[in-house]
């Protein structure tokens, strides 16, 4: 059992609220202190913009595959769409090179066009449930890869070289920021809550009276958008993108995100989002042989020339089995279905709250 | 004035005729039953009323307005409230959120306002606690809000059900089978407790029920059916004396069983419906096995 101290510990810590909005900022000041001062190197930098692009992408998948419970395969689909398109506005409409400051401007059209994909998908989606749906979205997703590779205006398989990097720590923050308070906010409203419902019993919850399908297409489109403007901020730090980088192995990564995670936890896409991405990094040759660079040179050389100099390949080994584990041995994932109290609304806290007993038991336990 | 008025409503599974000619016409206030035996068509009623399937045939009407081809959630917001035979709770959530749901059509804010918290979020978001928890203290189920609603035991799993339907605000209310279950006290309990909660709420009550002791001590009119068809409609005692009625539930020679809790294990309406067994009751609960065509 967990001790009491600890239980203290994050009592106490879940009441300071205020630190929240604290961290936040600090985290804005560090992000724009970052780059500016080079407090990290490059690398480190980059690794922290892949985190937080893949934070945006778990958090908008979970509320997909966590909160409503079903399974879509399409998320990477629609990281596609906003990379395409605004990485095409960036260089061909927008004269950002002028006017960088148009550049959350193409984010936002790649996230909105993303969202109408998203409605596209989600029509004949909704017609099923389950493995269905998977399915279709697992068309979408081979749908919109092919359909890039044919259109030689965008380059087909080839793809777009040479877009700007335009992506920033502060804007990748500001995203991050952003996705996380608008899920958060979705969830918890009335059409969060027909969200949950419908994944606890559809027909019931269309009988208390929850528009199931409008909850439903709300959901896949806030998912979608997010997973939109993921896509641009992830153009404009790679500066090349071509349909292979969209493929099944994208939306793989991004649903261990969440599973690793937990589903239907903010906190948990967090941190199954940075988990995954530092595991991945660290799984790089040069900075496993970093890693391990402390071991006796007897251990060390074996290591280095049959595993580490593969690792290309063992890390395609590793990471699914690292899954596998994770589905077994801790099938609900890191925060699975709980919540950093933070994240909740205070009103809500509140509502959940019985206070009158709660006191008594207070009273009680200072009789005893 | 009459709230509800379903006339030559046909429902077919496939080639099965499930509900034909069903007529009813719910006068505002009143409570009604409808009973028969399993496979009768009852729940069917229930489910073409709020929309569930979509009648085949006749049409169903809620205060002047069709219900026929609306959807459930469209029904449900006209403010007609219900319950299911095998508890349907949101198990996983909080009793609290179990409540919360059920407000989704009273509360009004468009999704934007949702995104951005802005203009009437957070004044309905508040209404919706202060209602819910309102409701909830009612049931005196206010010690459990923040409980998850699988844990609560199977009485209070059956009060939260109800609660919930209040919580749309209903006119008129669906109880299917609020008895299945419980023992012989906790039905006088019930008994006591839909007449309250009528009373307190102004509701209309249509409810579905198998222990004849709930049927006959509650309801003011009663609705038979058997095989999908209406066999009997008129006042409880009315219905005891029905000969039709008598049959259907107990083959003939049984009516001196008719109207306790205990019938015979294996009624002669056994032989009636080709050797099947059709009405089973155990000593202690009340538990049904399903009849076979």
């Amino acid at each position: 059992m967990k001790n009491s101290a600890y239980i203290e510990t994050r009592e106490w810590l879940a009441a300071q609220r205020w630190l929240l909005p604290v961290l936040i900022l600090t985290g804005f000041g560090l992000a724009f202190a970052i780059p500016e001062y080079g407090l990290l190197n490059k690398y480190v930098q980059l690794v922290i913009m892949y985190v937080g692009i893949n934070i945006i992408l778990a958090t908008s998948l979970n509320l997909v595959n966590g909160y409503m419970g079903e399974f879509s395969l399409a998320h990477a689909g629609f990281m596609a769409v906003g990379a395409y398109t605004s990485a095409l506005l960036t260089m061909k409409v927008l004269p950002v090179a002028d006017y960088p400051g148009l550049f959350p401007l193409a984010v936002l059209a790649g996230g909105l066009v993303a969202a109408v994909f998203g409605l596209i998908v989600a029509v004949p989606s909704f017609k099923t449930r389950g493995d269905y749906l998977a399915l279709i979205t697992l068309a979408f997703l081979m749908i919109v890869k092919s359909l890039i590779e044919n259109i030689d205006a965008i380059g087909g398989p080839r793809g777009i070289p040479g877009i700007r990097k335009l992506t920033t720590l502060p804007w990748v923050f500001f995203w991050v920021v952003m996705s996380i308070w608008v899920i958060r906010n979705f969830v918890y409203s009335k059409y969060g809550r027909g969200v949950l419902s419908v994944r606890e019993d559809e027909i019931a919850s269309d009988l208390m009276s929850v528009n199931t399908r409008r909850v439903k297409f709300l959901a896949f489109m806030l998912s979608s958008f997010f997973a939109g403007i993921a896509g641009g901020l992830f153009a404009h730090v790679l500066q090349f993108i071509s349909p292979r980088v969209f493929d099944i192995i994208k939306s793989t990564d991004i649903l261990i995100m969440v599973y690793l995670g937990g589903i239907a936890s903010l906190g948990g896409s967090i941190l199954g989002a940075t988990v995954y991405t530092v595991l991945l990094e660290l799984l790089r040759p040069s900075n496993f042989a970093a890693l391990v660079s402390w071991l006796p040179d007897a251990l060390f050389e074996p290591l280095n020339q049959y595993f580490i100099q593969h690792l290309g390949v063992w890390r395609m080994v590793i990471m699914p089995l690292a899954l596998v584990l994770v589905m077994i041995f801790w099938p609900r994932g890191i925060m699975g279905l709980r919540e950093f109290r933070w994240f909740i609304p205070k009103r809500d806290l509140d509502a959940h709250q019985h206070h009158t007993e709660h006191e008594s038991r207070h009273d009680a336990s200072h009789r005893q | 004035m009459t709230l509800l008025t379903a006339s030559k409503v046909k429902h077919y599974f496939g080639g099965l005729c499930a509900v034909s000619e069903f007529n009813l016409e719910l006068q505002a206030g009143e409570l009604m039953g409808v009973i028969g035996p399993n496979g009768a068509g009852k729940t069917t009623i229930f489910n073409l009323i709020t929309g569930v399937y979509r009648a085949s045939e006749g049409s169903i009407q809620f205060k002047g307005t069709e219900l026929v081809g609306k959807t459930p959630h469209q029904i449900t917001a006209l403010r007609i409230g219900r319950t299911f035979q095998n508890i349907r709770l949101f198990r996983d959530l909080s009793v609290l959120d179990n409540v919360r749901i059920a407000h989704y059509a009273q509360s009004d804010y468009s999704p934007l306002e949702a995104l951005l918290q802005i203009g009437r979020y957070r004044r309905e978001e508040q209404r919706i606690i202060e209602n819910s928890r309102r409701l909830l203290a009612i049931f005196h189920l206010e010690a459990m809000v923040g409980e998850t609603a699988k844990n609560l035991p199977y009485g209070l799993q059956r009060r939260l059900e109800i609660a919930r339907a209040l919580a749309i605000g209903p006119e008129l209310l669906l109880l299917d089978e609020p008895a299945a279950g419980m023992n012989p006290n906790e039905i006088d309990l019930l008994m006591e407790f839909i007449q309250w909660i009528r009373k307190e709420f102004n509701l209309t009550i249509l409810l579905i029920e198998h222990q004849m002791k709930l049927v006959m001590g509650i309801c003011e009119r009663l609705k038979v059916l058997d095989f999908g068809e209406t066999i009997a409609d008129g006042t409880p005692e009315q219905i005891q004396n029905n000969p039709k009625v008598l049959e259907a539930y107990l083959g003939r020679g049984q009516s001196d069983e008719w109207g306790g809790r205990r019938f015979g294990r294996y009624p002669a309406g056994c032989a009636r419906s080709g050797g099947h067994l059709r009405w089973h009751q155990g000593v202690a609960r009340g538990f049904l096995l399903g009849r076979q065509r």
